[in-house]
C-alpha cells in the first residue's frame, strides 16, 4: 500500500503554494472485514482493504473538491480544487476561527482486527443456533462488520492531525411465518471497536427471535392519537430524528425563515427537557477527538430548560450564524467533504421511574427498539420493533410493530414525563446527503408523550 | 487483472476478478446558488475465488496490492459459503446501448447554467422558495474476467439533475421536488420544473381530512415511494428461497389485480441502471415478474438462481460486496384511465405524491405506514388543497389485489422505475387535526 503518512507529509509543505482561501487534504487508510448470515446458513464472508484521499479547496466564498484512490500526482488534484472553487466563487469566504492542531491521537483501546476471523465466527454460530432453536421460525439474517480506519488531516492553515477509528456493528433479525403472514424482529448493537461488548448476548438473541414469532398472533393497534411512552432505545432515535436533524446549522443559515424558527431562546419543551450532542463523550460511536475539518469536539446543549440554546456547527455555518463552532463537520469516508452531523445525541435523564410513568395512563402505547426513522425538519416518523398496550397503568397485550409520526414542534412539547434511566444506544447509523450510515449513538431515559400519532389498522 | 486471476487460479478451482472505476462530477446548488463544484475518482476491484468448493471473497482500492488480494480471498474461503453455481464461460451480450460521449464532454460551465435556469424558473413562480439542485455528470466503466474464459466489459454515461425546493412560512414547511438521471446530457430543464411548479400549485391551500378509510390515488412518485420497497423485496429470489416473501409459492398464480404488469429491464437504452450483463457477466434480459396479475417469476443472480434450482436472469449486482439479486429499471404498465378522471371519481379521498418512511414498516409482510409528506386532499372530484399531519397505513399485496384503475400515462421516477399512477378505491388514514 502506499504510504499515506510519506504523502501527507509532502503535501503539507506544498498546500500553501496554492492561492486559495483556504484548503485542507484528507488522507484515509482503512480495513474492514463482514460476515452475513441469512437463514441457517453463512451467506457471505469478506475482506476489504481501501486507501484514499481528498482535497478541498475554498475561493470567495465557493468550494471544489476533488476525491481518489490513486495517490500519485496530487498536485494536479489540489489544482483541480481550486480551479473548482474559482468557478463557484462570488463571494467572501467566512470560517469560524480555529486554533491549527498538531497532534497523534493514541491508539484505539480495541482493535477488531486482532480478532481472527474464525474467532468472530465462532461467535455468530452461538447467536445463529440460538435463534433457530425457536419454533416457527422462516428465516434470520446476521450481519457483522468492523472496520480500523486510520485519517491525516492537513490544511493551509497548518493543521496535521493524525486519528484512527475502530467501528463494529451487528444486526440481528428473525423472521417468523405462518398462515401467510410475516413478522419480525431485530437487534441492532454496535461499539467502539470493542468485540467483547457483542458477546453473551444470548439471552437477548433468544428473545428476539420469540417475540418474532410472538407477533404473528399479536393484534395490529387501531390508528389514532396516544399518550405514547418510549424506552431509551426508541427515544433516542426520536430525539436523533425528530430534533436532532433540526439542529444541524448547514439546514438553517442560509435560509432565513427557518432562521426565524430556530431562534436561540425559543420554547420547545418543558423545563426538564435538555438535550445534548457530545463528541467529546469517550468510547462511543459518535465520539472523537477533532471533526474532519480539525476542530476539537464539544459538549453541546441543543436544548436545555426546554429551551433552544445551540446547534451543530461547521467552520463555514458558524462564522455565517456568527455563533462558536462545535466540531459537528464528519466525512463518512475520503469520497465525500465533511457536511454538519451529530455525534452522541441524548435527553439527560429526568427524576421519574418507569413505574411512575406509566401509572397514569388509561389506554396508551409502549413503543420499545428501534426499527427506522427518517426526517423532513418538521415532520418525523420512527418505527418501533416492539409495542405494547398499556391499559389502566399497566403493560397489556403485545402489537404489531407501530410507525410513530409527528410535528417536532408540538410533539417536544407533549413530553410531559422523562425517566431516570438514561442508556445510549450504539447501534445507530445516521443518513444524510448520501453519506450513510454514519457511526453515531443516540440515547434517552424512558419519555412520555401526549397525544402522539399511531398508524394502524 | 489478468495477473489476478492468473495467480488466483493457481491456489483455487475457479476464480473472477471484477474491476469498476468511475469519475463523477456533481454540482450542487444550495440555497439558490452554486456551492461547490466536486469531481470523484473511484476504483474498486473485486476478487471472488472458489477454493475446496467453498467462496473466497477480498476487495481493494489500488490493483496494486496484488499480493494481499489472493491471500485475503483464501482466507476467507475457509469459512465461506459452498458455491453451488458455475461462473459463466462465454457469452453473447445483447447490444444496449448506454454511453453518449456527450455527457463526458458537457462542459461545467453549461452544467452550472443548467442547475441555474431550472432554480430561475421554480423562482419566479415562488420568489421565497429556498432550492438545493445537484448537477452530475458520470462515467462508469467495468470489466470483468474469470478461469471459464468469461469476459465482458463495458463504459456507461449518466446524467442527473434533481431539485428540492422548501418553502417555511413560520413552522409550516413544505418540500417540494423532483429528479431525472439519463444516458444522455439533459439539456432542458422544463420536464422537471413542471412538475415542481405543479406540486407547488396544488399545495397552496391547506385541507384537512378525516381519520377513516378513504380512497386514495398514488401518483408516480407515490407509486414508488410506497410500492416499489416491499415488492422488490419479494421478487427478490433470495427472499423467495428462503420462504420469506409472501408470493415465494404463488407462481404463476393471480395475486394481484388483472391490471397489473410489471417487468424489469436492464436493456432499455440510456437508463442509468442499463447494462448488456449483471455484475457477474450474465447476459442481460426483460424478465416478467406480473403478467396481467399473475406471478410470473423472481429475480436470481448465480449462487441464488443455483440454490433454487433454476437459472440466474442476469439480476447479480454487487454493492461492494458478493453478487446479490437485485432489480434494474422497474416499469409498471399503463392501462386506460387518465389521472384527471381518477380524481373526478372521488367524493373524499387523497392524493399521494410523496410517502415518507413507508419503508420503515415490516415490509417484507408487505405491510406498509408513512406519513405523508406531500400528498393532497380531493373534494367533489377536485384538488382542493395539501395535507398535513397525515399518516397512511395498509398491506402492499391488499391493495394491489383489486385497484380501482391504473392511469393511462406512465411516468420515470428518478430514472429507475416507470409507473402510471394507482388508484385504490380505499386505505386506511389517520390524521391529526
Amino acid at each position: 500500500m502506499p504510504d499515506i503518512k510519506a504523502v501527507s507529509r509532502q503535501l503539507a509543505k506544498d498546500l500553501k503554494k496554492y492561492r486559495a482561501d483556504y484548503i485542507e487534504a484528507r488522507l484515509e487508510e482503512s480495513q474492514r472485514s463482514h460476515i452475513t448470515y441469512r437463514g441457517r446458513e453463512l451467506e457471505s464472508v469478506g475482506q476489504a482493504t481501501a486507501v484514499g484521499g481528498n482535497i478541498r479547496a475554498l475561493v470567495k466564498g465557493g468550494w471544489g473538491f476533488t476525491s481518489f484512490n490513486e495517490l500519485s500526482d496530487l498536485p494536479s488534484r489540489v489544482e483541480l480544487a481550486v480551479k473548482q472553487a474559482k468557478l463557484v466563487g462570488k463571494e467572501e469566504s467566512r470560517l469560524a476561527s480555529v486554533e491549527p492542531a498538531v497532534d497523534t491521537v493514541a491508539s484505539e483501546k480495541h482493535s477488531p482486527l486482532a480478532i481472527s476471523l474464525s474467532e468472530k465466527k465462532q461467535l455468530l454460530d452461538e447467536y445463529n443456533d440460538i435463534i433457530w432453536r425457536t419454533p416457527r421460525l422462516q428465516t434470520s439474517v446476521i450481519g457483522y462488520a468492523d472496520s480500523h480506519k486510520k485519517t491525516i488531516f492537513l490544511n493551509s492553515a497548518g493543521s496535521y492531525i493524525q486519528q484512527q477509528r475502530t467501528d463494529i456493528t451487528l444486526r440481528l433479525s428473525a423472521v417468523a411465518a405462518g398462515d401467510g403472514e410475516v413478522q419480525q424482529a431485530g437487534l441492532s448493537l454496535g461499539s467502539r471497536g470493542d468485540f467483547s461488548s457483542i458477546k453473551g448476548l444470548h439471552q437477548e438473541v433468544a428473545e428476539m427471535a420469540k417475540s418474532a414469532v410472538a407477533l404473528l398472533s399479536a393484534p395490529q393497534v387501531k390508528g389514532g392519537e396516544y399518550t405514547v411512552v418510549l424506552d431509551p432505545v426508541l427515544a433516542g432515535v426520536f430525539v436523533h430524528e425528530a430534533f436532532g436533524h433540526l439542529s444541524e446549522a448547514d439546514f438553517v443559515y442560509e435560509n432565513e425563515s427557518l432562521r426565524q424558527v430556530m431562534v436561540l431562546g425559543r420554547k420547545f419543551g418543558s423545563p426538564e427537557l435538555n438535550i445534548v450532542d457530545s463528541a467529546a463523550l469517550r468510547g462511543l460511536r459518535g465520539s472523537y477527538k477533532y471533526d474532519d475539518e480539525g476542530v476539537p469536539a464539544n459538549k453541546t446543549y441543543l436544548i436545555k430548560e426546554g429551551e433552544l440554546v445551540g446547534r451543530l456547527h461547521s467552520r463555514e455555518t458558524a462564522a455565517r450564524m456568527n455563533e462558536k463552532p462545535t466540531g459537528n463537520a464528519r466525512a463518512i469516508n475520503y469520497s465525500f467533504p465533511p457536511i454538519v452531523r451529530m455525534t452522541n445525541t441524548y435527553i439527560e435523564p429526568g427524576k421519574s421511574s418507569f413505574e411512575e410513568i406509566i401509572a397514569d395512563i388509561k389506554e396508551g402505547v409502549y413503543a420499545k427498539n428501534w426499527f427506522g426513522g427518517t426526517t423532513s425538519m418538521e415532520m418525523f416518523t420512527f418505527s418501533a420493533g416492539e409495542a405494547y398496550m398499556i391499559r389502566n397503568g399497566k403493560l397489556a397485550e403485545a402489537l404489531r410493530p407501530v410507525v410513530l409520526t409527528g410535528n417536532v414542534f408540538t410533539t417536544l412539547n407533549n413530553i410531559d414525563a422523562i425517566g431516570n434511566d438514561l442508556d445510549m444506544n450504539q447501534g445507530g447509523g445516521c443518513g444524510k446527503a448520501g453519506q450513510m450510515p454514519l457511526p453515531v449513538s443516540n440515547g434517552s431515559p424512558h419519555i412520555r408523550i401526549r397525544k402522539c400519532l399511531v398508524g394502524g389498522s | 487483472m489478468e495477473e489476478i486471476l492468473a495467480k488466483a487460479k493457481k491456489v483455487a478451482e475457479a476464480a473472477e476478478v471484477f474491476l469498476l472505476s468511475s469519475e463523477e462530477t456533481p454540482l450542487q446548488f444550495e440555497a439558490n446558488r452554486l456551492k461547490s463544484i466536486q469531481t470523484k475518482q473511484s476504483t474498486h476491484l473485486a476478487l471472488r475465488i472458489i477454493k475446496e468448493g467453498r467462496l473466497g471473497y477480498a476487495t481493494t482500492t489500488e490493483p496494486t496490492a496484488r499480493q494481499g488480494l489472493v491471500e485475503s480471498a483464501v482466507e476467507t474461503a475457509h469459512f465461506g459459503m459452498p458455491a453451488k453455481f458455475e461462473l459463466p464461460s462465454t457469452t453473447t451480450y445483447p447490444p444496449v446501448d448506454i454511453l453518449d460521449p456527450a455527457v463526458e464532454s458537457t462542459p461545467i460551465e453549461k452544467m452550472g447554467q443548467l442547475g441555474e435556469e431550472l432554480i430561475a424558473i421554480i423562482i419566479e413562480h415562488t420568489p421565497d422558495i429556498i432550492c438545493e439542485a445537484m448537477v452530475a455528470k458520470e462515467t462508469i466503466s467495468l470489466a470483468l474476467i474469470n478461469s471459464r474464459g468469461g469476459q465482458a466489459s463495458y463504459k456507461k454515461s449518466i446524467f442527473s439533475l434533481g431539485i428540492m425546493g422548501s418553502l417555511i412560512r413560520d413552522t409550516d414547511m413544505l418540500f417540494v421536488g423532483e429528479g431525472q438521471s439519463s444516458g444522455h446530457p439533459i439539456t432542458q430543464p422544463q420536464d422537471i420544473a413542471r412538475v415542481v411548479l405543479n406540486q407547488l400549485e396544488l399545495a397552496k391551500n391547506q385541507a384537512s381530512v378525516p381519520t377513516r378509510e378513504l380512497p386514495v390515488i398514488f401518483t408516480p412518485r407515490g407509486v414508488a415511494s410506497a410500492f416499489i420497497p416491499s415488492l422488490m423485496m419479494a421478487f427478490n429470489g433470495k427472499t423467495v428461497l428462503e420462504g420469506a416473501s409472501p408470493i415465494g409459492n404463488r407462481l404463476g398464480k393471480k395475486v394481484f389485480d388483472q391490471k397489473i404488469s410489471l417487468w424489469d429491464d436492464p436493456t432499455i437504452a440510456y437508463r442509468p441502471h442499463s447494462r448488456p450483463c449483471d455484475d457477474e457477466g450474465v447476459a442481460s434480459q426483460r424478465t416478467p415478474l406480473i403478467e396481467e396479475g399473475k406471478v410470473a417469476s423472481f429475480l436470481y443472480d448465480l449462487q441464488t438462481a443455483a440454490l433454487a434450482n433454476t437459472r440466474s436472469t442476469g439480476s447479480g449486482r454487487r454493492g461492494g460486496g458478493l453478487p446479490v439479486p437485485s432489480a434494474s429499471t422497474i416499469i409498471i404498465a399503463p392501462d386506460k384511465t387518465t389521472f384527471d378522471d381518477m380524481v373526478n371519481d372521488i367524493k373524499e379521498g387523497l392524493v399521494i405524491e410523496q410517502l415518507m418512511g413507508a419503508e420503515q414498516g415490516n415490509i417484507l409482510g408487505g405491510d406498509f405506514s408513512g406519513n405523508v409528506l406531500l400528498g393532497y386532499k380531493v373534494e367533489s372530484g377536485k384538488i382542493v388543497g395539501r395535507v398535513k399531519n397525515t399518516m397512511v397505513s395498509g398491506n402492499v399485496y391488499q391493495i394491489l389485489k383489486e385497484v380501482a384503475a391504473i392511469g393511462s400515462q406512465a411516468e420515470w421516477v428518478g430514472g429507475m422505475v416507470n409507473t402510471p399512477p394507482i388508484y385504490c378505491p380505499r386505505l386506511s388514514v389517520a390524521s391529526k387535526q
